[in-house]
């Protein structure tokens, strides 16, 4: 479904990505593990057009999209919830969740798709016409996630969903991220392409998962066979 | 529409009941500040809604000011020979006609009207022209291409000519090939100096004011005498209607899909293009819109009594003032800018006798309000939202409007 192919950023002097390649598939969670400043938001940002690569190519069910601009990305169904949320915090959490589904017109979905999103995370409900600049840290992240929803992604990008959150609210967001990649009945059946620090979860949730360290993809596999490696146990999930 | 007509109505009182009654010098104040009012709210469609910080607002008015001022005056001269106002009584009686033979609406007003729209795409017109390159650049440089934008339109009304004001020219100097009809001395015609390509000396031609192509009478406005002679239709009438429908369009936008991209542009522009929103295209948008009621406004003042449209109204002076208004109100909120608007209006009035401190006043105000407001009256409120009574009750407790998301470690 995604093909990222040698993809290299640089930030003016400073090179971010050199060479990077992955792949997700339809229906999978795809998990990307590394420390700070190894480059995984800046992958994430290649992705959505949001950074331009300077060399690689990257794919979206076979049509390049690394010289797209960013809101016609959206529109392919490749949709980000970005890092440190990047929520309108001067308007409603309403307001948040509708500008989520700025790229579609059919009115009696999009309420639909709301009423769902309320479901999922029923503290928004109870905050709907509060501003969003006020909603708690957690709070915030149920609404970056319901927002990035709204557009019906078909690839969901999250940037460290967990970041800076309560263990129990964590729990909570990837059983709804599970719930999300669930095949129809139960769940939506998104491909979803996860960033994390919480590598231990992660590689819990996970089909498939990859290492970037300092630029560059060390390691990648099933995510269980990366959980049970030495290096990524010392080095990632705290030793042992 | 229902706001629209309450709008309509409500400039119709402005013009019928409360004029007679308040005498001529503070209606002129009233009328001021209807015009200082569409300024300011089709600035807060910029600076306010995707916080772009545009300072070269004053540029938009003084283009649809002389776009409109060469409507009435060339178009007056053109259909009736004159250049006196024909309008009803919406836009004010001229004196010499018999109040009750004159009609509500007269011809003039419709000139009136579509030089007004004609001031409003010509504005909007250079707001594309301007918005497309310039609103890839962010901040400081937008301000400062934006602010040199406003300077180039003073210059270039500089270099124009003179206005051209026809006189009654001998038929054989007009048409020297043709012969004269019987009971016809002369032909109200333009002067136009021309270099003679075989001389290389200047010399004077004349033209029939009826013969005149528009184009060749654009570039005669004024130059560094300034715009006179534009026919005086503004009236409290005009002044408010255009208000009302200002403000009713910047509301519509506001609570409008399309207006929520640019309001998401303000908040956040990346996670705003990560939502799907073409960022360039609605600053853009927001620029050409803003400029068309900037240029509306302008044609209003061109056409306002005891106004001199010159070079000087594209200046930074002007610019600057209608920048305050929508500061001091709150960037982002339209009644923040209309009350703001009213004060900045009247307090140079109210301080006429000490015209020597009106800026040091001003720059008080401003550091005052930046200090105990910073984000200006009503932030980004609407004066009946609970937030903003909310926030005057606690005084010194925490201002809910304030918090800024995405403050965790
Ligand atoms: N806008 C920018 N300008 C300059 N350098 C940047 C910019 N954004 C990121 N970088 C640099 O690029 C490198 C990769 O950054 P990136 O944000 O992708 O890391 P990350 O893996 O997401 O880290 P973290 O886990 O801390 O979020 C870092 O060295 C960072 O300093
Ligand atoms: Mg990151």
């Amino acid at each position: 479904m995604l093909e990222v192919r040698d993809v290299s950023v640089s930030y003016g002097a400073i090179k971010a990505l050199h060479g990077v390649s992955l792949t997700v598939e339809q229906g999978q969670i795809v998990t990307l593990i590394g420390c700070n400043g190894a480059g995984k938001s800046t992958t994430l940002r290649a992705i959505s057009g949001l950074v331009k690569p300077s060399a690689g190519s990257i794919h979206f069910e076979g049509k390049p999209v690394s010289r797209m601009p960013p809101h016609e990305i959206v529109r392919l169904g490749v949709v980000q919830a970005p890092e440190g949320r990047g929520i309108f915090s001067n308007m409603t959490v309403r307001e948040n969740i509708d500008l989520g589904a700025f790229t579609r017109s059919d009115k009696h979905a999009i309420a639909a798709d709301r009423e769902k999103a309320m479901e999922l995370f029923p503290r928004l409900r109870e905050r709907i016409s509060q501003n969003a600049g006020t909603l708690s840290g957690g709070e915030q992240q149920m609404l970056a996630i319901a927002r990035a929803l709204m557009a019906r992604p078909r690839l969901l990008l999250l940037d460290e969903p967990s970041l800076g959150l309560a263990p129990q609210i964590v729990q909570t967001i990837f059983k709804i991220i599970r719930e999300l990649n669930a095949p129809p009945p139960r769940g939506a059946g998104t491909t979803i392409l996860l960033v994390e620090q919480n590598a231990h979860m992660a590689l819990n949730i996970a089909h498939h998962a990859y290492v970037l360290e300092v630029g560059a993809i060390t390691m990648q596999g099933p995510a269980a066979q990366l959980a049970a490696s030495d290096e990524v146990r010392k080095a990632y999930l705290g030793g042992r | 529409m229902l706001p629209l007509l309450i709008g309509l109505v409500f400039a119709a009182v402005m013009q019928l009941v409360v004029k007679p009654n308040i005498g001529d010098y503070p209606a002129k104040l009233v009328l001021d500040i209807g015009i200082a009012i569409s300024l300011a709210v089709s600035l807060t469609m910029v600076n306010g809604f995707t916080g772009q910080f545009s300072m070269g607002h004053a540029g938009f008015l003084a283009v649809g000011g002389y776009a409109a001022g060469i409507v009435t005056y060339y178009g007056s001269q053109r259909i009736w020979g004159d250049r006196a106002t024909h309008g009803g009584i919406l836009s004010g009686r001229p004196l010499a006609i018999d109040p009750a033979t004159l009609p509500l609406v007269g011809h003039g007003d419709w000139l009136f009207l579509a030089a007004l729209v004609v001031g409003g795409l010509v504005a909007a017109l250079l707001g594309f022209l301007v918005g497309l390159p310039s609103l890839r650049l962010k901040g400081d440089y937008l301000a400062i291409v934006t602010l040199g934008f406003g300077e180039i339109v003073r210059v270039m009304i500089q270099q124009t000519n003179a206005t051209l004001k026809p006189q009654d020219i001998a038929w054989e100097e007009v048409y020297p090939a043709l012969p004269r009809p019987a009971g016809v001395e002369a032909v109200a015609s333009y002067a136009f100096d021309v270099i003679d390509p075989a001389t290389k000396l200047g010399r004077t031609v004349y033209q029939a004011v009826s013969d005149t192509p528009a184009w060749d009478v654009l570039t005669h406005v004024g130059g560094s005498l300034g715009f006179t002679g534009i026919p005086k239709y503004t009236s409290l009438f005009w002044v408010y209607i255009v208000a009302s429908i200002t403000i009713f369009a910047a509301f519509r936008l506001k609570q409008s899909t399309f207006g929520r991209a640019f309001l998401s542009i303000r908040e956040d522009e990346v996670a705003a293009e990560a939502m799907g929103v073409n960022t360039t295209r609605y600053k853009v948008w927001a620029f050409v819109i803003s400029a068309f009621f900037a240029g509306v406004a302008g044609g209003l003042f061109a056409h306002t009594l005891g106004v001199g449209l010159s070079a000087e109204t594209a200046g930074f002076l002007k610019s600057f003032d209608i920048i305050i208004m929508v500061v001091l109100g709150g960037l982002g909120s339209i009644s923040g800018a209309v009350i703001a608007a009213v004060v900045v209006t009247v307090l140079p009035e109210a301080l006429r006798d000490i015209p020597q401190y009106r800026l040091i006043i001003y720059a008080l105000a401003l550091i005052l309000i930046m200090i105990f407001r910073p984000k200006g009256l009503l932030g980004t409120h609407e004066i009946w939202d609970r937030a903003v009574w909310k926030r005057v009750r606690r005084r010194g407790g925490s201002e809910p409007g304030k918090a800024k998301g995405g403050s965790s470690p």
